[in-house]
């Protein structure tokens, strides 16, 4: 017997179909698993569920009664509560104030009594929370459970996770599991969102994987297995740490680094110390990755060498190696090098930064293609001339661009608000890498982007690292990072846990350091260092 | 997110009369808004017992096909093109400069400065001096306001409103002390030296050359902003201060920067003032220019040429303002009533406007930028 | 010694005039942008109050329906305020603006219809001495103001505590904090939003009627003369805390009671000077709480909920 069961759900923006007559059964008391990659529709299905959004079609039935879901309110009266990839607490709020929010109150809140109650459901469940706490003093993983509090404490029966471990690191993400385990035993019922094959393989019951809005297949897990998901995800073989071959005249990096951190401190916005001491080289084609849960460090350590950040202590240098020098001639090199202008430069070294947030740091959306394109050169030339800018100039700049780069754009007036996320970065890319910089920074370069646009980004990079480029490459995307790098380093509360050679970084142990390699199998994790440490510090 | 179809982008202008019809929907707005104001308007004469059309007919017949009226118009129009442009510019960049008003008495008081000074220079040189003075003064004014937002998170809404008083009651303290006229009957200054007059230019009316300054202004403003790179600059740092900041634009700077322009063009509207039509300063010798001024850059949607006619139109109230008192017993408050609705339905048709293109996601994303306006820039610079 | 009572007590009478519209409007200011709606058309709406106070007390001879005009007029206003940010998602500057501006406007060709003859003397609030205090030597004066003196000292710890301990306070600060969290939570952030803003003109709306029908006893253009805008100086400078904003707001007023007196002594200084004073007041204070003062994080940001 189904349980929770949709019916062609459909829902349209505008000409984009999210959800494309979706049908979906779910079980009782189960863990199903709806996996799909970015973009494929998952977050906006379950944004129908939980009432955020409501569709354009088809019908959602609970035992077999037909009901709408007008509103969070209401999905919550159904027993139907979701736990957003972005929890949905207010920081400034306690713990005990967002759990009751919302619920059905009198005008006097006696809030010692709730504190008390929340304390004691906590202790139910294996939620440990404290409930005078105020949010955003919270780590992550507290947060998490205060998040999943919150539904229980609605007495919901049908548990809605989007990407719950995004946040975690790996020895969070264990213990998270066992809570999951826990509230199905309780006779809970679970809908879990991911793109993380073990996760599913490890916990769910039934698994349904979405595809460009479309269910593709729905089965039991035991039924599959994790290289038949994969395919059924991508629609494609998918092979994992696949690595480009270096060529063979750059097989041995530059011995003089182009890039030479020592000691570096910097401080974060509330003027926190989030990077601590860190010391690196970085050699003229070469990519370095850093791995880590997201904020240990990674904008501040990123803004600092680009120079947008003071820094607190330490130095960052660029020695300028005489032999890394990029040639306009690098065979093979689809960029337009000719006549582009040079980028930001730091002490003569041209520097290219892909940001993290493409739209509110990359771009400014409500420009042209064009001008978007010379959002770092406009005083150059060919841009600007005697105090006036060069509008052929720029337009035809931006036409080699949007050939060069593959921007689906059928002209350079186009504003970036217009384009997809992965039109958006392309413009981007086709910005930073222009006049071949010395040193690419990128930070979460595909995060957001489907598997085309991915691959695009990677390849690109991939490309400039072997164009003699040095490349910091930046991603809490574990798997990603590790495919990328010629050397890895794991960022954990603001320093350098260890910096491993591409070859010697496994998933298991780059997980372990994550967390700052403070668990049980710390040993394994020393083991592993002390071969790693010969070939990576230099 | 997957590509949508390429049929169902926007297509960029191409041909005349698709360029027609995108001007038709930048200008839809405003005029609606003209119009619906003007028609509350009507039905406030309505309520006041007076006719409409009596009331309208008398208003723009004597300001737009009078000698005098026109002259009157010209002369209620040059300050508020002036300090419009002030605050337009100050929009281009994402700030509010609310102290036009403030601005345009600081600036008079600096023309008065110089043209009390520097007695018997030749007029090509004291004239400029002078206007060069009201710049100075209003555009220091204002760049505190800039300052105040960039070093210490201050927005510069509130504090330029209270700097509006501020420079109003020291303005009114000078004509009353250092500056006042011996043994004038009401606070005023002497009059400034001749040579720092700005010329009249319709004989036996208070016109004055001041509307060619606004006028010239309002067309290099037009041509800085949509062709220099400073214009370019400016429009970064109001669209998208976090990516201009990635862009190694210093933030800040353009903020005081384009804060002091602000102010120093509303400072040139008090200069106008003070050289062009009463040759001395006066206490309170605003009366609210600074406030029409942000109707009419909103009006404007950002567009220095449309602020000419918007202007104009805001003068041409102001000047048949009274004779539609006398002739239609009408009081002449109701233009300030007219005034203050053109901005609340600007307001209205804009959102109505952004609704309708609401429909596809892709523009949703850019309508969904946070308002860059008003919010303290967490840019250090 | 007399004499420096007398001073003094009159100062503090003085104070307390000066304060009440202040903090009406600046209470008003607090629950909306606690809502999350920026609204610097305080300055419109206590202008409204006043003008909507003068017209029905003069034409009723009642001061108390005009007290009752100025709120309900004023609640429409925050009403229009509510329906520009919340459903069509102005920016909120400009909202708040047009209120300024449409409102001065207004009401000034309202008053030359109702008022032709300039300023007309109106039916004023009466003092309501409470019993056996309002005897008591020298303190005694201060136990014989007007029933909205003694409304606001009621509505301050009231206000505080519902801020803070109840459910409608709760569900204020989380749609002000992050609206989202309180959609999802079942909260609906636009009848929170639009409840805060009509409540914020009501109390504007006190404020202009005192102004009117209590410290100035006629309606003049303009009357409210930046009152709003100092309010929203003294929410600032209160950190968006009730009882913190209603001490800005006797500082502001103490401030302009004592420029009063200043003059009202012959003191030499420059009497513009003495007119700057609240507002130099104003800015200095603003200037000293700069970056110490969090807004609401979700502030002048419009919200809905089909958007990421």
């Amino acid at each position: 017997m189904s349980y929770l069961r949709l019916d062609g759900i459909t829902k349209q923006f505008g000409t984009f179909v999210a959800n494309d007559a979706i049908d979906l059964t779910i079980e009782k008391g189960t863990v199903h698993a709806l996996l799909g990659e970015n973009g494929a529709g998952k977050s906006t299905l379950m944004n129908i569920l939980s009432g955020l959004y409501q569709p354009d079609g088809g019908q959602i039935f609970l035992d077999n009664q037909p009901i709408s879901i007008a509103s969070p309110k209401g999905a919550i009266q159904h027993g139907i509560g979701m736990i957003h990839q972005h929890f949905m607490l207010v920081p400034q709020l306690t713990v005990t104030e967002n759990i009751i929010l919302g619920t059905r109150q009198g005008i006097v809140l006696n809030l010692d009594q709730k504190a008390a109650e929340i304390e004691e459901m906590g202790r139910a469940y294996g939620l440990d929370v404290p409930p005078l706490a105020t949010v955003g003093d919270l780590a992550v993983g507290i947060q998490q459970r205060v998040e999943i509090l919150k539904v229980l404490y609605r007495r919901v029966k049908i548990l809605i996770l989007d990407e719950p471990t995004a946040v975690l690191t790996p020895g969070e993400i264990a213990s998270f599991l066992d809570i999951l385990r826990q509230l199905v035993a309780d006779d809970h019922t679970i809908v879990f969102i991911t793109h993380k094959l073990d996760e599913v393989m490890n916990v769910s019951d039934a698994v349904t994987i979405l595809r460009q809005g479309k269910v593709v297949a729905s089965m039991p897990t035991a039924t599959t297995n994790r290289q038949d998901l994969a395919k059924l995800m991508v629609d494609r073989d998918v092979s994992v740490n696949q690595r480009s071959p270096r060529p063979s005249a750059l097989s041995q990096p530059a011995r003089s680094p182009m890039l030479s951190v020592n000691n570096l401190w910097v401080n974060n916005s509330q003027q926190v110390a989030a990077v601590r001491g860190i010391s690196f080289h970085l050699h003229a084609g070469e990519i370095l990755g850093i791995a880590g849960v997201d904020g240990n460090g990674q904008r501040e350590l990123a803004d600092a060498i680009a120079g947008l950040t003071p820094i607190t202590s330490g130095t960052i240098d660029f020695p300028q190696p005489r032999d890394a020098t990029p040639s306009n001639a690098t065979p093979g090199n689809a960029t337009p090098s000719n006549a582009t202008p040079s980028n930001a430069k730091r002490a003569g070294i041209t520097v290219g930064y892909i940001p993290e947030d493409r739209q509110s740091q990359g771009l400014v959306l409500s420009f042209s293609i064009a001008r978007n394109l010379i959002l770092k050169a406009f005083r150059q030339w060919p841009f600007c001339k005697n105090w006036l800018l060069r509008q052929s100039a720029i337009r035809d700049h931006a036409l080699r661009a949007i050939q060069h780069f593959d921007i689906r754009a059928q002209h350079s007036s186009l504003k970036a608000s217009q384009l997809s996320g992965g039109n958006q970065q392309k413009v981007i890319l086709a910005r930073e890498l222009a006049g071949e910089p010395q040193l690419i920074i990128a930070m979460q370069p595909t995060r957001g982007l489907d598997i085309g646009a991915t691959d695009y980004v990677q390849t690109r990079l991939l490309e400039q690292r072997d164009r003699g480029a040095a490349i910091l490459y930046i991603s809490t995307e574990l798997e990603e990072v590790m495919a990328m790098s010629d050397r890895l380093a794991v960022l954990y509360n603001g320093q350098f846990v260890d910096v491993l050679a591409g070859e010697d970084a496994t998933v298991g142990l780059v997980g372990l350091l994550m967390t700052g390699g403070a668990t049980a199998d710390a040993s394994i994790a020393n083991e592993h260092r002390s071969n790693a440490r010969e070939s990576a510090l230099h | 997110m997957n590509q949508p179809s390429i049929e169902n982008r926007p297509r960029p202008p191409s041909g005349f009369s698709q360029q027609a019809m995108q001007w038709l929907w930048i200008a839809l707005p405003p005029l609606a808004a003209i119009g619906a104001a003007l028609l509350v308007g009507a039905g406030l004469m309505v309520v006041a017992g007076a006719s409409p059309i009596v009331a309208y007919g008398a208003l723009f017949r004597e300001s737009l096909t009078t000698y005098y009226g026109f002259a009157n118009t010209l002369t209620k129009m040059t300050p508020l093109l002036l300090v419009s442009l002030g605050v337009l510019v100050g929009l281009r960049a994402g700030q509010f400069n609310l102290g036009g008003e403030g601005q345009i008495y600081m600036g008079g008081l600096g023309s008065l400065i110089v043209g009390l000074n520097f007695q018997g220079l030749p007029m090509w040189i004291h004239l400029p001096l002078a206007l060069l003075g009201g710049m100075l003064f209003g555009g220091a004014w204002a760049a505190i306001a800039g300052y105040l937002k960039v070093a210490r998170g201050l927005n510069e809404v509130l504090t330029t409103l209270l700097l509006n008083y501020i420079a109003q009651h020291f303005v009114s303290y000078m004509v009353n002390g250092p500056f006042k006229e011996p043994g004038a009957p009401s606070p005023f200054s002497p009059l400034v030296a001749e040579s720092a007059f700005l010329p009249g230019i319709l004989p036996k009316t208070q016109a004055h050359a001041g509307i060619f300054l606004g006028l010239a202004i309002a067309l290099i403003l037009t041509v800085v902003l949509s062709s220099t790179p400073f214009g370019y600059q400016v429009d970064m740092v109001g669209q998208n201060p976090i990516a201009a900041r990635y862009a190694n634009i210093p933030v800040g700077k353009t903020i005081v920067m384009v804060m002091a322009l602000s102010g120093g063009l509303a400072g040139l509207a008090g200069s106008c003032e003070v050289l062009g039509l009463k040759h001395r300063l006066f206490e309170n010798f605003s009366p609210g220019y600074g406030f029409d001024a942000i109707a009419i850059a909103l009006l404007s949607r950002g567009n220095p040429i449309a602020v000419i006619l918007t202007a104009l139109f805001f003068g041409t109230l102001r000047s048949g303002a009274n004779v539609m008192q006398r002739s239609a017993n009408v009081p002449f408050t109701v233009i300030y009533a007219i005034q203050g609705l053109t901005v609340l339905f600007i307001a209205i048709s804009l959102a109505l406007l952004e609704f309708r293109n609401k429909r596809s996601p892709v523009v949703e994303a850019a309508s969904l930028t946070p308002p860059n306006a008003g919010t303290p820039a967490s840019v250090p610079d | 010694m007399d004499a420096q009572f007398t001073f003094l007590q009159d100062y503090v009478l003085a104070s307390i005039r000066l304060t009440v519209p202040l903090a009406y409007a600046a209470l008003g200011g607090l629950l909306s942008e606690r809502s999350g709606v920026l609204n610097i058309g305080l300055e419109g709406m206590v202008l409204t109050g006043a003008f909507a106070s003068s017209a029905v007390a003069l034409m009723t001879g009642n001061a108390w329906y005009g007290l009752i005009a100025a709120i309900a007029i004023s609640s429409l206003v925050g009403l229009v305020h509510a329906a520009l940010c919340v459903n069509l998602r102005v920016n909120q500057l400009v909202s708040g603006l047009a209120i300024n501006l449409a409102a001065a406007g207004l009401t000034a060709f309202c008053a030359r219809i109702l008022f032709p003859s300039g300023t007309v003397a109106l039916p004023k609030i009466n003092p309501l001495p409470i019993p056996l205090l309002h005897s008591i030597p020298v303190l005694g004066a201060l136990f014989t103001q007007d029933i909205l003196v003694y409304g606001l000292l009621i509505l301050i710890p009231i206000g505080s505590y519902l801020l803070f301990h109840s459910s409608w306070g709760l569900a204020l600060r989380a749609v002000g904090n992050y609206p989202r969290a309180a959609d999802t939570a079942g909260l609906s952030v636009s009848w929170v939003r639009y409840i805060s803003v009509i409540l914020c003109g009501a109390l504007c709306g006190i404020a202009g009627a005192y102004l009117a029908l209590v410290h100035v006893g006629f309606f003049t253009e303009g009357m409210s003369a930046g009152k709003g805008f100092i309010a929203l100086a003294a929410l600032i400078l209160g950190r968006w805390n009730p009882v913190y904003t209603a001490l800005a707001c006797l500082l502001f007023g103490a401030t302009d009671a004592l420029q009063l007196r200043i003059q009202a002594f012959g003191i030499d200084i420059p009497y513009q000077f003495l007119l700057m004073l609240p507002y130099v007041a104003a800015l200095l204070a603003l200037i000293g709480i700069a970056g110490k003062a969090t807004p609401p994080a979700a502030l002048g940001l419009p919200y809905s909920k089909e958007s990421k």
